[in-house]
């Protein structure tokens, strides 16, 4: 009888990320549905308020970073919505652990949302104008929403798998969650601004996503066999 | 291979299977006939592991039941059931890589299975441009990547045309030839015959010889 080598989780959970990704280019949701409808959220407010600059400046950011963690819920949830129950018993019989498949999901995630913050935000700057000093602290601060809220929304995604409702309790699940994340993404540029140091926000980010990512993999086997 | 004792299954607070006993040994091929809604697709997912029973227990090559340890042994069952475990987003050659590449096996492998299933010029084709007939032949593919030491055939004729049907053959004479365990439930009583060595019946959520059962709950008609 031949006997094949299981490759490392690691090396699985990979596979898995490069599988999420290759189907989301294939489907494109991301970026034709989810991201022109994060455009059209970020339109709305300028047009409710009118053409006051300042406001608008004031605001710009902190309705940047909303409209990411509410669309941003939704590419994390996108993928348990098409998993079938046949193409999920193929992956748990194949013998990846539960673990590594999620963090390949949430892995592949982070890198869609990454995507997501980073075509969104041109809009935003051209919408609000808003102050962009410290900008170079942006690039950190999108990686660390990405990371925390890919893996927020991968824990929620398979917590709420097989629910009726699943596409509005999946939502309830993360927001509060993922606030510190918004409060971190925020408070983190408004601290460079007014010449603070911006580190104990940043430390929040990581935080809670740390914290996100450890209920993720150390919860995932649970999750799964009492579904 | 296969050894339960006892064996009951709730789905939610119904019953389905009740006091199931069932050994399959290495090299057996095992036919379950029943009508439909008696419990063989429920039979076979607690037989692949993936539900736990309700109630007594026994042992999948090895592992025991409702424990860790049957993670360990996963990766040697191969399960066909109604619903396709193709990604329909992949390619049929995608998805086998994917498996091929999971599992540990060449990915050659996959490019190999889908000749054999006769599916090389849709290869390239996504799993939900295929037909239904189409995907049953990848996933019984899928089995060729694999090679379990316990395949799971839930309905593996549905939706083949004849000329398929000897797919369904080579998966189970493959695992069969590496002394391998195969339990094929179906409903196809004759097809059943030509595969299976010991055939049984489900019977109120109980395995009997066939023709000793009642079949309760059938059309009248």
């Amino acid at each position: 009888m031949v006997t094949a080598l299981a490759p490392s989780p690691l090396r699985q959970a990979r596979e898995v990320a490069r599988a999420e990704l290759r189907i989301e280019a294939r489907g494109g949701e991301v970026l034709w549905i989810i991201t022109p409808f994060g455009a059209v959220a970020l339109l709305l407010v300028p047009m409710a308020v009118g053409p006051d600059r300042p406001l608008l400046a004031g605001i710009g950011m902190g309705m940047y970073w909303v409209v990411v963690l509410l669309f941003g819920v939704l590419v994390t949830l996108r993928q348990t919505a098409s998993d079938s129950s046949g193409h999920l018993a193929m992956l748990r019989l194949a013998g990846v652990p539960a673990a590594a498949r999620a963090a390949g999901r949430a892995a592949a995630s982070a890198v869609v949302l990454l995507l997501f913050e980073t075509l969104l935000l041109p809009v935003a700057i051209a919408l609000y104008q808003p102050d962009l000093t410290g900008w170079t602290w942006l690039p950190v601060v999108m990686l660390l929403t990405a990371a925390g809220l890919a893996a927020l929304g991968t824990l929620a995604g398979t917590l709420v798998h097989g629910f009726a409702g699943r596409s509005s309790l999946g939502p309830v699940l993360v927001c509060p969650l993922a606030l510190p994340l918004l409060l971190g993404a925020t408070e983190t540029l408004q601290a460079v601004a007014y010449g603070r140091t911006p580190w104990l926000w940043l430390l929040v980010q990581i935080t809670t996503s740390a914290i996100g990512w450890l209920a993720l993999l150390l919860s995932a086997n649970a999750v799964e066999e009492s579904a | 291979m296969v050894t339960v004792a006892a064996l009951g299954v709730d789905l939610g607070r119904t019953p389905v299977l009740r006091g199931l006993d069932l050994v399959v040994g290495a090299g057996e091929v095992v036919g379950i006939l029943g009508p439909n809604g008696s419990g063989k697709s429920t039979l076979l997912r607690v037989l692949s592991t993936l539900l736990p029973p309700t109630t007594g227990g026994g042992a999948v090559l090895g592992a025991r039941l409702n424990s860790a340890a049957v993670h360990g042994v996963r990766p040697s069952i191969g399960l066909v059931g109604h619903e396709s475990g193709l990604h329909p987003r992949l390619t049929l050659l995608e998805n086998l890589r994917y498996l091929a590449v999971l599992t540990g096996r060449p990915e050659e492998q996959a490019r190999e299975a889908l000749d054999v299933a006769g599916l090389t010029r849709a290869a390239g084709r996504r799993a939900e441009q295929c037909s239904q007939g189409m995907r049953r032949r990848a996933d019984l593919a899928r089995i060729l990547v694999t090679e379990p030491s316990l395949l799971l055939l839930d309905e593996p004729h549905a939706a083949l045309d004849r000329s398929s049907f000897g797919l369904v053959d080579l998966v189970v004479q493959r695992v069969r030839a590496r002394d391998g365990g195969v339990v094929i439930v179906s409903h196809d009583s004759p097809r059943l015959e030509s595969l299976a060595d010991r055939l049984l019946e489900l019977d109120a959520g109980r395995l009997v010889p066939v023709g000793s059962g009642m079949v309760a709950g059938g059309p009248r008609w």
